[in-house]
């Protein structure tokens, strides 16, 4: 597992940090979303939504309140398997397999497409404990195991704050600690994609700078879709940008997606470009 | 009357209110008073009809004929515990994986009618249980037994068990569940490592309160541990028990004999008092160690 990481990050050294290449051409496809539906019982949440999520890139879903920007992200890791009454149509590839298909280990498309929630939600255990979590599942122990949890520590860039009280409780940091611990936690079972539902919200400006900075970082090794309702942090932090809107049956629709620079400053939409001046949401 | 002076200080109407506010705090004392007498009348005379019995010899010593002086309830303290013991085994198990059933899959076909039986159950006389652990134990081993008598308790407890850690694990945030989850965890690890530390205090106090209740049921050991004048530690003997050495004492016609109830009976209302009290002290201290 260990050798696993260092040749991810003997890889991801000789690439371009992310940022400097803007060319969709240069990336490859992450995730591969087509025709995807999603219904709530009978009400449809998302209708024909197709996006391409591309490796290593930082991917932002904005939009209105209730547009379905949280459901898409939590399609993309099968979480909305766990609402009673869900539904979903269309194919979601992770590298060029549905993760919905059939025979599909839904513990194992949840290993590698690893999540962070809005408010931080470490177990009401110790830190060691949180980030060793999922290690443990798969059985990793012992020496390797505090390996995993110091690495996993320093990348989430929270290794110095709490390398003194490991076994001290998770509950006792700061709220932008604990949202780094949480992603520690999602990077110890060494995920190939994180997915981030608006993990900054409950954050202060200093804690949500923080959190943008190691996503950044991240980004060089990891595929990162953030979730968020602030619109400078989707400028400030994302490679890529998808708008989306509910129609007059509240259903979300992908109104547009493009390159957040492009998006930002050449919107093709009527629509993205009164959300993003501040017309509406 | 104008708008400004209507509320004014000095107004009949502002007089009335305050009259009408203290006349209806002192009822509710008042009967927040009555609802404390017949506990504290209660504790008090027992403790005064029975402190004069309650010796070291009253807890080690094993009960004597009548008119012998002194004695003890050793057997019955002893045997309350193993009724209680088996009690736990059977229902702390079922109940605390049955509340993860009801918790999880509420709007099932089984878990409506786990939940509606657990319901009807805890309002099942408890006598009634001891006629079925009599008609399902004892009839087919042809004896009383330790065992009837648990198995007659465990199926008291087991409501309370349920709906206590029911309502623990409804406490548990959503959020925890799915960080499991998220990180790739089946649903029974999710349960075993996440959900079941977080609700484990409630779990414990449930289980407390639902062994201080059937710590004093009489009912349902009557005919199934039926008691024993000797010590025995046997599953399938009859075994002697705090509530029931109580009620043969009671009833019977001698006078040390119903000196020797009073003091029974103020050891069983101290243990299941103390029960109830360590474990709502234990919920309070969890509470505030959380909240800090």
């Amino acid at each position: 597992m260990i050798g696993q990481l260092v040749h991810l990050v003997g890889l991801t050294s000789a690439l371009p940090s992310p940022g400097q290449s803007s060319d969709p051409a240069d990336d490859l496809v992450k995730i591969r979303v087509a025709d995807l539906n999603v219904y709530y019982r009978s009400f449809r949440a998302l209708a024909d939504l197709s996006v391409e999520i591309l490796e290593r890139r930082i991917t932002a879903f904005i939009g209105p309140s209730g547009c379905g920007k949280s459901t898409l992200l939590r399609t993309l890791n099968r979480m909305n398997d766990l609402v009673p009454g869900s539904r979903v149509e269309g194919r979601v590839n992770l590298d060029g397999g549905d993760i919905y298909g059939p025979g599909v280990d839904v513990v194992d498309v949840r290993r590698r497409v690893g999540m962070v929630f809005q408010r931080p939600n470490p177990f009401p255990k110790s830190i060691f404990d949180n980030v060793a979590y999922g290690p443990r599942l798969y059985g990793v122990r012992g020496r390797e195991l505090e390996d995993l949890v110091e690495e996993s520590l320093r990348r989430a860039a929270l290794w110095d704050e709490v390398k003194g009280k490991l076994h001290r409780s998770a509950l006792a940091l700061s709220g932008g600690q604990q949202q780094r611990l949480c992603i520690a936690r999602a990077l110890a079972v060494e995920p190939e994609v994180i997915l981030m539902d608006e993990p900054c919200s409950a954050l202060d400006p200093i804690a949500t700078l923080k959190i943008e900075d190691l996503m950044r970082q991240l980004a060089q090794e990891y595929t990162i879709v953030i979730v968020t309702h602030n619109m400078q942090q989707a400028a400030r932090v994302s490679d890529y940008t998808a708008f989306l809107m509910m129609d007059e049956e509240r259903t979300g629709r992908l109104i547009e997606y493009g390159t957040t620079q492009q998006i930002f400053t050449t919107p093709r939409d009527r629509r993205t470009e009164d959300y993003i001046t501040g017309r509406f949401g | 009357m104008s708008r400004s002076t209507r509320w004014r200080s000095g107004s009949v109407r502002y007089a009335w209110r305050k009259l009408t506010n203290a006349g209806m705090l002192s009822l509710t004392g008042l009967a927040a008073f009555l609802a404390v007498v017949p506990l504290v009348w209660i504790v008090v005379y027992v403790a005064s009809q029975g402190a004069r019995f309650v010796s070291a010899d009253f807890f080690t010593k094993l009960p004597t004929p009548v008119g012998v002086p002194g004695g003890g309830i050793a057997n019955a303290l002893g045997g309350t515990a193993i009724l209680v013991g088996i009690a736990c085994t059977i229902s702390i198990p079922i109940g605390v994986l049955t509340a993860f059933y009801v918790a999880d899959k509420p709007d099932t076909p089984l878990g409506l009618a786990v939940r509606f039986g657990t319901d009807v159950l805890s309002g099942v006389p408890s006598i009634v249980v001891g006629i079925f652990a009599y008609t399902v134990v004892v009839l087919p081993m042809k004896r009383f037994s330790a065992l009837s008598g648990g198995l007659a308790l465990a199926i008291i407890m087991l409501p309370t068990v349920i709906r206590a850690t029911e309502e623990m694990l409804k406490l548990v945030p959503n959020d925890l569940r799915e960080a499991s989850l998220a990180l790739g965890a089946p649903e029974w690890k999710t349960s075993l490592a996440v959900m079941l530390p977080a609700a484990l205090n409630g779990v414990i106090t449930g289980v407390m309160l639902g062994v201080a209740r059937v710590a004093g049921e009489t009912a349902p050991l009557l005919f199934t541990s039926f008691g024993n004048p000797f010590w025995s530690a046997r599953l399938d003997q009859p075994i002697a028990s705090l509530p029931h050495t109580l009620f043969v004492y009671a009833i019977s016609p001698y006078k040390d004999w119903h000196a020797k109830a009073w003091a029974t009976a103020l050891v069983l209302m101290a243990l299941v008092l103390s029960l109830n009290i360590i474990a709502r002290a234990w919920t309070m201290i969890r509470q505030a160690r959380l909240g800090g």
